[in-house]
């Protein structure tokens, strides 16, 4: 996969922070970039993202991994970014809102713009990674997983209808809730 | 909203693990998933000094079965892997009934078994199903291993039976007596919210009559509750026509739920008379 | 400031407005390249932390930041001490200001308690800023703030906006000379009698609780100095730029010129980003004090318990009707919680009052205010801003005359709905403006009747019926109200032909979300005859455009949108007529088309061509530069409505409720983008459900906030809501040339009303009668427990 320039990782800038703990070597893969670096063993994921390596798509909402906003794919799985530790990730795999479209937008972001998925986007790439996860699922997803999912990312603007309709053109739902044993 | 310092540590064995927790003259916490861990450490009401991540200890990392016949869950298998795991899905039911209850998938994609187990949050569905299912905690230190019964490993809320150099390994479940059937119910106000009141229920019938009940609560006190007073009353009945009213009574008389910004005493009562028959009759439909 | 007035005048039909254009801010949003404030990262930035008041009120004894200032990476610590007559306190200047009509009119008491930026002898909320670290990240900034000491002296504490203003009350705030804040009475026509002659007089008390608009993006600000001009420039993800830098400059004590505030894009406001916060002023404050870059954005913990909230008013409401259910008076006293200090005015509480009867003909009213202060949050504007606490109160009441009358809550309204033929509507009152408050348009029955072609009720209640029979509660619920949008005093915008042929349009109002890069351009690309491709949007910018007042009060459309027609179309003659100059043709002779200068007898030129052939000709007409300027100021208010319809099913067991269906008719005259448009009806819609059945922002006795995480204060998700049904009518304003009302509250303000009325409609046979939100399944449980009580103990 060739990476666009915005999807890379800038090259990590370490601050001089006299940071009161240890620092921990990371070796991880973001948006198919490698990046080798040291972080501050309390750093979060989404800090590590937006503020060292220029990601700042992925948006941080609450912190207490209640709004979905940091969502981001760590080895294929969506995952609150803000309740992942930078130093936890070494060997993984991590991919962000940036690393989805090429030149033309990503099934599920283009499925957003048809049914006016988005007001303010604050909530938006959290959502769309969200739904990624199941985008990329080879089994059909069951109506009550689609709820699952969906109940776990917050939009405080559109009313989610349109966030919806996106998640079912993106998504295949299987017409019968035969995995809901709920 | 940022966690105060600490010192994180990757451990690469349970021995690496145990000694650090019995070693490090600073606070130690093992860190498995997460999901519950990081919120507190990010609003600081934690402090702990150094993680121990225990998630890639290899020892951790399984799900098998026992030659008893045992599930055996790993102290660093995810949710979602055992929700999606075929041996869980097929002979413990109740198990994966009790997870898909559990946040969203994007907290299971990251939380663990035993990290639930754990940390022991009174409204948590997974310690009511260990109950239910007499599950067996894991456990290592420097002085040895031991095995704790559920019931036995629950304390209070965010409180268990665990000593500071202590550490889960795993937790066993033993199958479902044969005719046994589950369900766990549960009352949020939105799909993936903590439980306001939920219940976890095993039955089994004989000769149109309940010749097995047991009921676990969760969200009505500290620790799972089991209450044997609405048991003893409910074995030998039919449930389609059981007195309802008499056990809820006789729940009222056991439970003293407490209040708080999402119910109030009263309502978590109500609930547990409601999702308790609502449950069973579930478990009676499976039968 | 001048007004500018137009010169071109309509030829033809608009071609873009009223196209569902797909959003053209989408493409950047999805690909993660939006640039929130968050994201504006400048090197070397600093970042800040507040130590914040955990007592609801104490007096500061004594306060030591020596640790926290010698902390690792700490670069500044300031209190409140060292503030003191180096920033000033803070007034939303433009809120608490009382026109001079309602001066005159109503003489109401307004009282104002200036913010200081950091507490220095008293905290009176929890929450409430004290100490500033700016530190090299967040994460040592916090750590600093730990090592602060303080000594707190606990004071007397009131939360209960009623207690507050019994005369033995603790004060909420020492320096006031007791806990009223405001206080105003409007009335027309005979409440007396009124009464006198009701066949039914209906006493009742209804109440919203307190809420917090909770915008997904939290209020940031990054504050810079810039290295060539050495002034201030300012991100910020404010709804009103130009008051943001007003403010900053007087708090600071330097000019305006000195201050540029820019937004970024901007992640929701719906009211929280409308006011000014002490933080916003704090931040420029260290940027200019240090020299550096700093950054501050609040975590949601600072979102739900320290930044405004809102709503919680309690009406108690006399209704005098005739046997039909005509109403003949309305009275209401209204006491609404200010919180810790009343920041904002009259805006919410005044607004509530004139809206509370706003779509019903009702000859008498009598509507008092009181806004009390507590040991609370300050409450401010959120999405209605008044509105949803008065129609929850007023469409309550009017469900229980119909429950009183035996007669169908439909049909109440319908004999009192205001139709075509009583407008323009003179309500007697005086607006918020102090001007006679009137309603220019529309047709409230013609919704009324809309929703019952949406809806069937005759079937309803059949079902109904049926279904009551096994045990199955489902009912509905209407919710009406008015909308008076499009808030003055103006709002300014500027278009202008870049050098690329580019047409730059800027404007006051900034976008949280709204769209305005789509929908403005619109309006602009029709009023210039200029693909939509050509024109750049730029919403609050203050060093663009001097003069703005912002995104509030469902005022962008009508006031910007104006005044960006006015601009274009002014922009356009002057192309015209530059280009018949530059040719030495009558400007008949030329027309811009489609972007292009067509010239009688000659090539047509692109508008690049254009500038280029102006810049080297010698021509000294003085409209040569192709930039126009205009003010939109709104002659009154354009009057919107809404009728929602919610079909619940009510778990009578859990207490838990449904919505099987919703249904919202709006009007807002003519709609620029209907995609838009809906999606703001829309996101209205489920932020006033989230208040009728989950929001709720709780202290306890001692003024502790708990719900201060999103585990605890519940926002509504995917499931908390069905498809909502949308229906129109249309009825274009006169107040202004493009015939558009305001529409981005409307949304809001229907649901508590509606789902309220629903879930008491679907309790009916319990005979429980709502009166507050939100209905929640405790507050369910408790209507049954209480009415079981009730009629086992003989009552009613």
């Amino acid at each position: 996969m060739t990476i666009k320039k915005a999807a890379a990782p800038r090259s990590p800038v370490t601050p001089r922070l006299v940071e009161p703990t240890a620092w921990r070597h990371v070796d991880l893969e973001v948006n198919g970039s490698t990046v080798s670096t040291e972080v501050e063993s309390r750093l979060l994921l989404s800090d590590f993202l937006r503020e060292r390596l220029a990601l700042t798509g992925t948006h941080v909402g609450c912190e207490q991994g209640a709004c979905g906003a940091c969502t981001v794919l760590l080895d294929g799985r969506a995952v609150r970014s803000c309740l992942t530790l930078a130093a936890a990730c070494t060997g993984r795999e991590v991919r962000t809102i940036e690393g989805l479209a090429e030149d033309s937008l990503h099934p599920v972001q283009q499925a957003f713009h048809d049914h006016h998925g988005l007001q303010c986007g604050f909530c938006t790439p959290g959502f769309v990674m969200s739904i990624t996860e199941l985008h990329e699922r080879e089994e059909p997803v069951s109506e009550d997983e689609l709820m699952d999912q969906l109940c776990g990312n917050i939009c405080r603007c559109t009313g989610y209808r349109g966030i919806e309709r996106a998640a079912r053109q993106s998504v295949r739902v299987a017409t019968e809730g035969g995995a809901d044993d709920e | 909203m940022k966690p105060a310092p600490f010192d994180y540590v990757m451990a690469t064995s349970v021995a690496d693990v145990v000694n650090h927790l019995a070693e490090d003259e600073r606070e130690v916490k093992v860190l498995a998933g997460g999901q519950s861990l990081v919120p507190v450490l990010n609003m600081r009401l934690a402090r702990p000094q150094v993680l121990v991540d225990i998630t890639r200890v290899p020892d951790l990392q399984t799900i098998e079965l026992t030659p008893d016949g045992e599930l055996r869950i790993g102290a660093a298998v995810r949710q979602t892997d055992a929700l999606e795991h075929p041996l869980v899905r097929r002979d413990w039911p109740a198990v994966v009934s009790a997870i898909r209850h559990i946040g969203h998938p994007q907290i299971r994609n990251s939380g663990t078994v035993c990290g639930s187990l754990a940390h022991a949050d009174s409204s948590a569905e997974l310690p009511a199903v260990a109950v239910l299912l007499d599950a067996r905690i894991q456990v290592v230190s420097p002085r040895g291993s031991r095995e704790v019964r559920a019931a036995d490993f629950f304390l209070g809320t965010f409180t268990t039976d665990l000593a500071p150099d202590e550490l889960v390994t795993a937790v066993h479940f033993p199958p479902s007596p044969a005719g046994t059937r589950h369900d766990v119910s549960e009352f949020t106000q939105r799909r993936g919210d903590f439980a306001t009141v939920g219940v976890a229920t095993r039955v089994a019938r004989r000769a149109d009559l309940l010749s097995e009940c047991r009921a676990v609560f969760f969200g009505v006190g500290g620790t799972p509750v089991r209450v044997p007073t609405v048991e003893d009353v409910l074995v030998g009945s039919d449930p389609t026509t059981a007195d309802w009213a008499a056990v809820a009574t006789l729940l009222a008389e056991a439970l003293s739920p407490p209040t708080d910004v999402h119910a109030s005493a009263e309502l978590r009562l109500e609930l547990a008379a409601t999702l308790l028959q609502r449950s069973i009759l579930s478990a009676w439909e499976l039968c | 400031m001048s007004e500018s007035t137009s010169t071109r005048e309509a030829t033809e039909a608009p071609r873009l407005v009223g196209q569902p254009i797909p959003r053209v801010e989408d493409d950047r949003l999805l690909r993660g390249q939006g640039r929130f404030v968050d994201d504006v990262t400048l090197p070397d930035a600093l970042h800040i932390a507040f130590l914040r008041s955990p007592h609801a009120h104490a007096r500061i004894r004594s306060l030591d930041t020596s640790a926290a200032e010698s902390a690792p990476g700490v670069v500044a610590v300031y209190d409140g001490r060292s503030l003191l007559g180096v920033v000033e306190p803070l007034v939303n200047i433009e809120e608490v200001r009382v026109p001079p009509g309602l001066i005159e009119g109503v003489a109401p008491i307004v009282k104002i308690q200036p913010m200081p930026p950091l507490a220095h002898d008293e905290v009176n909320y929890v929450g409430q800023p004290m100490v500033m670290v700016v530190a090299e990240s967040r994460y040592l900034a916090e750590d600093a703030v730990e090592e602060i000491l303080v000594d707190y002296e606990p004071l007397p504490v009131v939360t209960d906006p009623e207690r507050a203003l019994d005369p033995d009350s603790p004060l909420a705030l020492l320096e006031a000379d007791d806990n009223v804040g405001l206080q105003a009475h409007i009335s027309t026509g005979d409440m007396e009698a009124a009464i006198a002659g009701a066949h039914v007089v209906l006493e009742e008390t209804f109440a919203s609780q307190r809420y917090v608009p909770s915008p997904m993006e939290t209020r940031g600000v990054v504050a810079s100095i810039d290295p060539f001009s050495a002034r201030l420039q300012m991100w910020s993800n404010t709804q009103t730029p130009h008051r943001v830098r007003d403010h900053v400059a007087h708090a600071l004590g330097i000019s305006t010129d000195d201050v540029t505030v820019t937004t970024p894009d901007v992640g929701g406001g719906f009211g929280q980003k409308g006011i000014l916060i002490v933080e916003e002023i704090l931040v420029p404050f260290a940027a200019r004090d240090l020299g550096r870059t700093v950054r501050w954005q609040a975590d949601r913990t600072e979102n739900l318990v320290a930044d405004t909230h809102a709503r919680e008013q309690i009406h108690h409401l006399t209704i005098a009707a005739d046997a039909d259910g005509r109403l003949l008076g309305v009275r209401d006293r209204c006491i609404t919680n200010m919180g810790c200090r009343n920041v904002v005015g009259l805006v919410v509480a005044y607004n509530a009052l004139v809206h509370l009867t706003g779509p019903y003909r009702v000859p008498a009213l009598d509507l008092e205010l009181v806004g009390s202060l507590t040991n609370t949050m300050f409450t401010a504007p959120y999405r209605g801003a008044g509105r949803p606490e008065a129609a929850f109160a007023m469409e309550r009441a009017m469900d229980r005359l119909a429950v009183r009358l035996g007669k169908d809550p439909a049909e109440v309204r319908r004999i009192n709905l205001l139709t075509e033929e009583d407008m323009p509507y003179f309500s007697g009152l005086l607006d918020r403006r102090g001007l006679p408050q009137e309603i220019d348009t529309g047709d409230y029955v013609k919704m009324l009747d809309m929703v019952e072609e949406m809806i069937d009720f005759p079937t309803f209640r059949e079902e109904q019926a049926r279904l009551r029979g096994s045990g199955v509660h489902r009912g509905v619920g209407l919710g009406m109200y008015i909308e008076m949008s499009g808030l003055g005093p103006f709002e300014s915008a500027r278009a202008t032909v870049l050098p690329s042929g580019t047409v730059r349009v800027s404007t006051g109002s900034p976008s949280q979300g709204q769209g305005h890069a789509t929908s403005f351009v619109q309006v602009a690309a029709d009023a210039l005859d200029v693909p939509m491709d050509d024109i750049e949007l730029v919403g609050g910018d203050t060093y663009n455009l001097q003069y703005g007042v912002g995104t509030i009060a469902s005022r962008a459309m009508v006031t910007a949108g104006n005044a960006i027609d006015m601009a274009c179309r002014e922009l356009h003659t002057q192309i015209e007529r530059a280009a018949a100059g530059l040719h030495g043709v009558a400007p008949e002779d030329v027309a811009l088309q489609a972007g292009k200068v067509v010239v009688a007898g000659a090539a047509s030129m692109t508008l690049a061509e254009l500038v280029r052939a102006l810049t080297r000709s010698p021509s000294d007409d003085p409209s040569a530069g192709l930039s126009a300027h205009a003010y939109f100021r709104p002659p009154n208010y354009a009057t919107s409505s809404g009728l929602h319809a919610a079909v619940v099913e009510v778990d009578t067991a859990t207490g838990a409720t449904s919505i099987l269906d919703y249904v919202v008719v709006h009007e807002a005259g003519n709609i620029v983008n209907p995609t838009i448009a809906d999606g703001q009806i829309l996101g209205g819609a489920v932020q006033g459900i989230g208040g009728a059945l989950l929001e709720h922002l709780q202290y306890d006795a001692n003024g502790q906030p708990t719900t201060a995480t999103y585990m605890d204060y519940l926002m509504p998700t995917v499931e908390t809501v069905p498809e909502i049904r949308l229906g129109e009518v249309f009825y274009p304003t006169p107040t202004n040339r493009l015939g558009v009302k305001g529409l981005g509250e409307g949304g809001a303000v229907g649901p508590q009303a509606a789902i309220a009325n629903a879930v008491e409609d679907a309790l009916r046979p319990h005979g429980v009668v709502v009166r507050s939100t939100p209905v929640n399944p405790d507050h369910i449980r408790r209507l049954l427990r209480e009415s079981a009580a009730a009629t086992t103990s003989g009552g009613e």
